[in-house]
């Protein structure tokens, strides 16, 4: 029998979404002095909003606001004080969480199934979990008394807008330092939300200040000399170029960069779950995600058959209006991206690669791609090589363990990995030789605040979640811990 | 013992190396522990993901015209009573008389001394007459009286037969007792269909499912069923999961395709419909149908009138407008 879904679209009116949004500087809403830029919904291609941005007079006042709320109330309250404040954003989060789906989809493009199910759910988390260590630092192992940095400046990428906020802005305030944030320029509107939550949750002015604007204001904002501690999430270009302009000016830095992480599927794996979890290593966000599972290594005794399994399984994705509820796959977040995508697919297709894509039905407006896998692709190519942050799939056969490894490990990146085996010795010992500093077992793109999250290489240093992550905002020279 | 002795009778040979596992107990149990593994979090993760499709307007009411043509109405009481059976058979039928055009049930299922009181209430209906046989529901006893059991269903006029597997066979490793019994049970059907009951609950593993459903399919099983529903937990989206992948795989294979009917644990619309998101995405849309999916239930199908009228009628109406029978 035929059965169709009829279409179940989440109202977008609950996003409530305003004409223009301004900058968050010093407690207050205020006009930037910048260019203002429109923000788009990639899922129709339409204006969503107006944004006012700002000038390099607008980062001096966040900065000089955030050293004000450093030194006079955030550095010096008590632990427990600063964890009620994380504490009541948690709850803030949860409660309008709905809503925040909503804005994120809407600016973002990702399916609303990802962001009601993973995404804010995740963000709750990361304050929840950050406000229980704000009077327990003592215990992280860094001495009887760690002490803040002082001004953070964070810079945060388009594919997780609010996440990636959670993930900067949660593990600072925990451990007592202030804030002054730039998203990105194509996903500014979740983390304006989330000012008013932290407005509306009494935060002191200047704890957390919000900047809007392209590139220019990020790399404002890092080389502003009122910084102690500079967080970076993004491309492994703009990252390198970071890391050159602070070299020895003794800024604390952590990059988390680019990624071509291996899903490694053994002959032995579960192999219904191992095409679920490739599915979602690679086409979860539409696969720019930097720690996606793009080169799938598969042991060539099971190729032929399991990647015909696959790609029927890929022909069952739901891909469309990312506001659908029942959409697996939404759409590209910027014209820009799906410009670069398609660039390298057609540098993929030059290079000999044989490419399938599902036989999925786009929609006319908006920036969408069918899912697709690069079958009988080699190590040399430039899809093999190169992140594409997209929804392409480049698929290599190994025929050992140690080929495995060997073919893994041959990136410049290391971020991610994953590894599909019934065998826990083997699982292990994998695990023990992968050069990647996320490594799934027999699952993939599976996220807790608890677990440190961070990259080998040019993937980036430096970690976020767990206690890793809170130590990338201490003091740990061996002065400090002794102090 | 060897297995070939009662090899299943099938009008299409089957590929080499299927028809090899059966060869003997050895190579059924080689063949079965070939398989590959099924990781509980991923298929769990899996089920649950899908549990979250929204089926609103059209498709609902369509979902729920499936469903209610899907379910095999049943009762297996030590209580049961020809006055019972009769109201069964009238509901199955005739599911809400204010709305004749609702589908009447796939079957409705009955212990096999009911059969007859059924057949003469359903002659002519179109809803079909399911029992249950083989000792059921623990299926602890000789072959012999398992047959006779099924022969007393299948005289009396039953179009299906539900039979259990012996789960202690099972479980101690003895494969080829389990294969046979299924294969002479098949024979003893007949006409009937046939519908193997695996009782996932006390298989416990999603690796046993798998190996149990794949014994079954091999021996001529026309459903794999999960559950006699005397044994919690019943059906689950997971273990249905797991058979649903197995009979397309069967299917792809040898281009025979098996039925699947989850059975116990479904009480409500909502659960139907989810089972039916799962059959549709797992196993196919040709699977959507009740010569090839069904439900174990008995109280699903108020739950999927009262939703079906609130479809139609804009608003919910309240147990007390839908028969209990």
């Amino acid at each position: 029998m035929k059965w169709e879904y009829s279409p179940a679209p989440e109202s977008s009116a609950i996003a409530d979404i305003n004409d223009r949004y301004m900058p968050f500087i010093d407690g207050a809403f205020k006009e930037g002095s910048g260019e203002d830029r429109d923000t788009i919904n990639p899922g129709t291609g339409e204006k969503l909003s107006t944004i006012s941005t700002v000038n390099a007079g607008d980062i001096d006042r966040a900065v000089k606001a955030a050293r004000r709320a450093y030194e006079n109330v955030w550095s010096t309250m008590p632990g427990a004080e600063r964890g009620k404040y994380l504490f009541r954003i948690a709850r803030a989060i949860a409660e309008r969480s709905r809503e925040l789906a909503v804005v994120e989809t809407l600016d973002n493009g990702k399916p609303i199934k990802e962001t009601r199910d993973f995404d804010v759910p995740a963000v709750a988390q990361h304050f929840f979990y950050h406000a229980g260590w704000a009077d327990k630092l003592q215990h992280l192992g860094l001495g009887s008394a760690p002490q803040p940095l002082g001004v953070a400046g964070q810079v945060i990428p388009w594919n997780f807008p609010l996440l990636m906020a959670a993930w900067k802005i949660a593990p600072a305030l925990a451990a007592g330092n202030t804030v002054v944030i730039k998203p990105a320029e194509t996903t500014p509107l979740s983390i304006l939300v989330l000012a008013e939550i932290i407005a509306d949750a009494d935060l002191p002015p200047g704890v957390v200040n919000i900047i809007t604007g392209a590139g220019d204001v990020g790399s404002m904002l890092v080389n502003h000399p009122g910084i102690d501690k500079v967080a970076f999430t993004g491309s492994t270009a703009v990252g390198r170029r970071i890391q050159r302009e602070l070299a020895g000016t003794g800024r604390k830095i952590t990059l988390e960069l680019g990624g071509k992480g291996a899903n490694i599927i053994f002959e032995d794996a579960a192999q219904d779950q191992a095409v679920e979890g490739i599915i979602n290593g690679i086409f979860f966000n539409q696969g720019q995600v930097c720690c996606a599972g793009a080169r799938l290594l598969v042991q060539e005794s099971i190729a032929d058959e399991f990647i015909e399994r696959l790609k029927q399984r890929v022909e069952t994705l739901r891909v469309g209006d990312p506001m659908d509820k029942n959409t697996d796959v939404g759409a590209i977040n910027s014209k820009a991206q799906l410009d670069r995508i398609t660039a390298l697919i057609n540098a993929g297709i030059a290079e000999g690669a044989e490419l399938w894509s599902s036989s999925c039905l786009l929609p006319k407006n908006g920036y969408y791609l069918s899912p697709s896998i690069f079958t009988s692709a080699t190590p040399s190519m430039r899809i093999a090589r190169e992140e594409i942050f997209g929804p392409v799939l480049t698929t290599m056969t190994f025929r050992t363990p140690d080929e495995a490894v060997t073919k893994a490990n041959n990136s410049p990146y290391g971020l991610s990995a994953g590894v599909w085996t019934e065998k826990g010795s083997r699982a292990m010992g994998m695990a023990a030789s992968l050069r990647a500093g996320v490594i799934w077992d027999n699952t993939f793109n599976r996220f807790d605040p608890a677990a440190s999250f961070g990259g080998y290489k040019e993937s980036g240093f430096g970690r976020e979640g767990g206690p890793s992550g809170l130590a990338a905002y201490l003091d740990t020279d061996d002065e400090a811990v002794v102090r | 013992m060897t297995t070939r002795e009662v090899s299943p009778q099938s009008a299409d040979p089957l590929p080499s190396h299927l028809s090899d596992a059966t060869a003997d107990e050895a190579s059924l149990r080689r063949f079965l522990f070939g398989l590959p593994g099924v990781d509980p979090v991923g298929i769990e993760q899996r089920a649950a993901g899908l549990a979250t499709r929204s089926i609103k307007r059209g498709s609902k009411l369509a979902a729920l015209d499936l469903a209610i043509s899907m379910v095999d109405l049943t009762t297996l009481e030590g209580a049961d009573t020809p006055g019972k059976v009769c109201n069964l058979a009238r509901k199955a039928m005739l599911p809400d008389p204010d709305n004749p055009e609702t589908p009447h049930t796939a079957a409705i299922c009955v212990y096999p001394d009911m059969v007859p009181t059924a057949v003469v209430e359903l002659r002519g209906t179109g809803v079909k007459v399911a029992s249950v046989a083989s000792a059921f529901p623990s299926g602890r006893s000789s072959l012999d009286v398992k047959l006779a059991d099924t022969k007393i269903a299948v005289d009396a006029g039953a179009d299906e037969i539900d039979m259990v597997i012996d789960r202690g066979a099972f479980l101690a490793g003895r494969y080829g007792t389990v294969f046979s019994q299924i294969v002479a049970i098949k024979q003893a059907c007949g006409d009937a269909r046939l519908k193997v009951i695996l009782e996932t609950g006390e298989l416990a593993t999603y690796d046993n499912v798998r190996r149990a459903s794949w014994l079954a399919l091999l021996a001529g099983a026309d459903f794999i069923k999960t559950s006699t529903g005397k044994i919690s937990p019943a059906a689950t989206l997971p273990v249905v999961h797991v058979m649903l992948q197995a009979v397309k795989d069967w299917k792809a294979q040898t281009g025979v395709q098996r039925a699947v009917k989850p059975a116990g644990g479904i009480r409500t619309a909502k659960d139907a419909i989810r089972y039916l998101v799962a059959v549709r995405e797992v196993a196919g849309p040709e699977w959507l149908d009740s010569y090839y999916f069904r439900f174990g239930a008995s109280s699903v199908l108020n739950d999927l009138i009262m939703q079906r009228r609130a479809q139609l009628d804009g608003h919910y109406s309240g147990a007390d407008y839908v028969t209990v029978d």
